[in-house]
């Protein structure tokens, strides 16, 4: 076969040679005369444009937005009611002593080395997580029918539970079996933290809501939610808050809870529990773990996606866990290794530094007491807002019923405002928060709430 | 279909008014068909090593870097960088793509400190959960926005990249890399598949240090490859997970990425600290993709924190800000690429102790490989089952597809893993 000769050696440029190599792979089997009509441009950039160039722009992360609008705003009276991190009365970030303490331990130890953790991450973080959410005398943990993974947070240990109930969770009885085919339903309260139907989706579950927050009342809505939860398909998966409901602070009382736990048990639902506040909302760590300890104290099976994020601080160091509790040992025992081919092809194993500065408090007695007060002291000083707020509002006269405020609980209070008004209370009184009127009372302080508590007024009185 | 839940569902709730009070369903666990999984090829050897009494055991399974004494190393500008950052942090979230000045940092290794691309704004680039997370955030990506497109895999590969794409649900497919009987690389048989692979495919490049044959394009092979996937438009994803650890020299082991661009390549890399600062467990790497323009740049940006932001909200801080004080300290940039060069040397060093020891003990075969490979990993060439002896008769720890993790070597265990090798293989 001829061919256009630029194979010569020593007359060709390396340019030429790799042309010449081009085409011979390019036309190798082919009519030899074709190949003079093949063009090699040297300058030959790429060919048509990007692969991507059909992307749209992806809107703003509505939560994490807020921060970027509070942060471009020159005025100097503006307020960052956003995000959920916690503020001091300075308005600063904090780092609890504790952690900072660990911290230091860490570097003092020149014996520790920074390789992987297991693909199930920090095994003692792991042991002690599960004893702090579901109790040190946990039976379930004492029957070694507890799996736990560590994961990236609250939203990590979502996103794998999420997973591995789309690939393994199967209704077990034979009318389901036809319907194998269908996506797994989880069921969300309405409302719920913004990432929530994001995760389970992209997890490939099929996402619905059940009623949760009354309006009317600022309360909950327990009727429409037994409804709700009454009406679901057997065997569906139904996501619960633990406590500190984001973003409404509206909590079921442990009646209430207690009447949930026996109507999901007796209609087959899976409970996902996402705990990111405990210790956080009331202030203790056993109270705020109540409701689902009641879950595990009859036998049944649940997950749990625990966050340290906000009551250890330890926010960008992304350290959670997920423990799913089984109906028995060898169970738990497959069930990890499933959770394994999860964690692996996502980002192999979890990050060592958060789950080794928890690991170092929860595992020393009189660190571990430290952190339970300086815990106490973050909800506390966060109730006291709750209190200054709701005070504020009542000298000034503000129309309608405030007491939501200091009935509600953890981080956030769900004001009641609309849209309008949040985005007149921002333009005019540089106050940032979510559209959906929901505050964030850690970034309050003594100095600010009358600040807020005009804006709210001056809002209200409007009729926007 | 519809009726028939609904038949289902009130069944289902006679049955269960009919049971006991407590509302606990008596039943069995909802986790009953739940299989065990198989153990990960590669992790499953380092357990089964640690579980292994013998004094005589050697772990060459998983690629961690090893000093002489086979012990795992800390970098000391880390040790430096944790020093500096331990007490100061205020360990707030970072944003979605992760740590700004982490990535700025990041890219300059990869596209050169005065690439054009990076003063144009024309790559979007997040951090991510280190090589892994990169991959799958690509894939992720490349399903979400070219959902009709496939991925083309080198075979062999590490087992991961795998489970990566499969999970993202982006059908694979292969192309030929390893040559058993050269044990170098198949290029006509590479060169063959990238031309009769449909216009516009996506490939998976390593971009140096092959895992786990440790074998490499020339850098006249690589400037064909790029030739040809100019011409049939194929869309270049790297993998660089050993920059710095293959030759020592980390513009040097960009040599097939610089390639690629001074031709004019939209690429996407993944890039992993993991090895080459020995930052394994912090979870520190970079995903980024060459647009256009900045304003694409801008919105592909934008789409990978859309699919970062469900799987785990914002990329951990501590890994990142050890990179980022390492990297944006002259001095501490100029400690780490000396302790890197050194990584990278005692490597090649082991390489050469083996081939001669084995050579010495008069080996039938050829381990010329053994020194033309590059990187972490050997491709001895050694079937499961002599793999398998070397495990049963002489503590010797590998994967099963005879990957020998350099890192593992030491002039301590260098004689003994030779000729234990000798031992398995002088028959064949």
């Amino acid at each position: 076969m001829k061919t256009n000769d630029f194979s010569s050696s020593s007359s060709s440029s390396p340019s030429d040679r790799r042309i010449g190599a081009l085409l011979r792979h390019l036309t190798a089997g082919t009519d030899a005369d074709r190949v003079s009509s093949v063009f090699a441009s040297p300058t030959s950039g790429g060919a048509g444009g990007s692969v991507f160039a059909h992307l749209v722009q992806a809107p703003e992360d509505a939560i994490l937005g807020v921060t970027i609008a509070y942060n471009k705003d020159p005025s100097p009276i503006k307020l960052n009611l956003g995000v959920g991190a916690y503020r001091t009365e300075e308005g600063k970030p904090l780092v609890l002593n504790v952690v900072r303490k660990a911290e230091q331990q860490l570097i003092n130890d020149r014996s520790r080395i920074k390789e992987y953790l297991p693909i199930v991450g920090l095994v003692e973080f792991n042991k002690l997580s599960a004893k702090l959410i579901l109790g040190a005398d946990s039976p379930a943990i004492r029957e070694n029918r507890v799996t736990t993974v560590e994961c990236l947070s609250g939203t990590g240990s979502l996103r794998v539970g999420g997973e591995f109930l789309a690939r393994h969770y199967h209704q077990v009885d034979m009318l389901s079996l036809l319907f194998f085919f269908f996506q797994k339903t989880i069921y969300i309260p309405q409302p719920t933290w913004g990432n929530h139907p994001k995760i389970f989706t992209l997890a490939g579950l099929s996402v619905k809501t059940y009623r949760y927050y009354d309006p009317s009342t600022r309360g909950l809505n327990f009727q429409g939610l037994l409804e709700d939860l009454s009406a679901a398909p057997q065997g569906s998966i139904v996501l619960l808050h633990a406590c500190a409901h984001n973003p409404t602070g509206v909590d079921p009382t442990l009646e209430q809870w207690e009447q949930i736990r026996k109507l999901m048990r007796s209609k087959g639902l899976m409970p996902f529990f996402d705990s990111a506040y405990q210790g956080f909302a009331s202030g203790s760590l056993d109270t705020d773990a109540k409701p689902i300890r009641m879950f595990v104290a009859d036998g049944g099976e649940l997950l749990v996606a625990q966050s340290y994020a906000k009551n250890m601080g330890l926010y960008g160091e992304r350290v959670g866990a997920l423990s799913i509790v089984c109906k028995a040992a060898d169970v738990a025992g497959r069930v990890e290794s499933q959770l394994k081919l999860v964690i692996r092809p996502m980002y192999s194993n979890p990050p060592i530094h958060g789950a080794s500065i928890v690991a170092v408090i929860l595992r020393d007695r009189n660190l571990f007491n430290e952190w339970t007060l300086e815990l106490k002291a973050m909800a506390d000083r966060i109730i006291s807002m709750r209190k200054q707020l709701f005070e504020a509002l009542r000298a000034r006269g503000t129309p309608g019923d405030w007491t939501h405020i200091i009935k509600q609980i953890g981080m956030f209070t769900f004001t009641g405002l609309n849209p309008a008004q949040v985005s007149y209370m921002t333009k005019e009184y540089h106050i940032y928060m979510t559209s959906d009127g929901r505050i964030s009372m850690a970034g309050l302080s003594s100095k600010t709430v009358p600040h807020l508590a005009d804006a709210i007024h001056a809002v209200v009185t409007k009729a926007l | 279909v519809i009726m028939a839940m609904r038949i289902r569902n009130s069944a289902s709730r006679g049955t269960m008014m009919s049971r006991q009070i407590s509302g606990l369903r008596s039943m069995s666990s909802w986790w009953k068909n739940v299989e065990p999984a198989p153990k990960d090829p590669i992790l499953g050897v380092t357990e089964a090593f640690l579980a292994d009494p013998s004094p005589d055991k050697v772990n060459v399974g998983v690629g961690a870097y090893r000093d002489d004494n086979g012990k795992p190393v800390v970098l000391e500008c880390v040790r430096e960088a944790e020093r500096r950052i331990a007490g100061t942090s205020f360990m707030e979230y970072l944003p979605m793509g992760g740590s700004v000045k982490m990535v700025d940092e990041t890219l300059k290794l990869a596209y050169g400190d005065n690439s054009e691309f990076i003063k144009d704004k024309r790559i979007a680039a997040v951090q991510s959960l280190s090589g892994t997370g990169a991959c799958r955030l690509f894939a992720d990506f490349q399903k979400r926005f070219r959902p009709d497109s496939q991925i083309y895999i080198p075979v062999p590969t590490w087992s991961n990249h795998h489970n990566i794409w499969r999970d993202a649900q982006v059908t694979q497919k292969t192309y030929h890399y390893y040559h058993p009987e050269t044990k170098g690389l198949d290029f006509s048989g590479l060169m063959d598949d990238v031309k009769n692979a449909p216009e516009g495919s996506f490939f998976l490049l390593h971009a140096c240090a092959h895992n786990p044959t440790g074998v490499d394009p020339t850098e006249e092979q690589w400037r064909e490859i790029s030739q040809l996937f100019k011409a049939k438009n194929h869309f270049a994803f790297f993998d660089m997970a050993y920059q710095g650890f293959a030759s020592g020299d980390p513009a040097r082991d960009a040599k097939s990425i610089r390639i690629f661009l001074e031709d004019g390549h939209h690429i996407g890399i993944s890039q992993s600290y993991a090895k080459n600062m020995g930052l394994y467990g912090q979870r520190v790497g970079c995903l980024s993709v060459l647009c256009e323009d900045e304003k694409q740049a801008v919105t592909v940006k934008s789409q990978l924190q859309q699919l970062a932001r469900p799987m785990y909200s914002n990329p951990p801080l501590h890994g990142a800000q050890i990179v980022s004080t390492i990297l944006g300290d002259p001095a501490l940039k100029g400690l780490w690429l000396k302790e890197v060069k050194v990584m990278a040397d005692r490597i090649i060093g082991m390489r050469t102790a083996l081939r001669e020891s084995l050579e010495k003990l008069g080996s039938p075969l050829s381990w010329e490989h053994v020194t033309k490979q590059i990187g972490m990993f050997c491709y001895s060439g050694m079937t499961p089952e002599q793999v398998d002896r070397l495990t049963s008769e002489y503590h010797i720890y590998m994967t099963r597809n005879g990957r020998i993790s350099m890192a593992g070597v030491t002039t301590g265990n260098v004689g003994y893993l030779a000729n234990a090798i000798h031992e398995v293989t002088k028959s064949s």
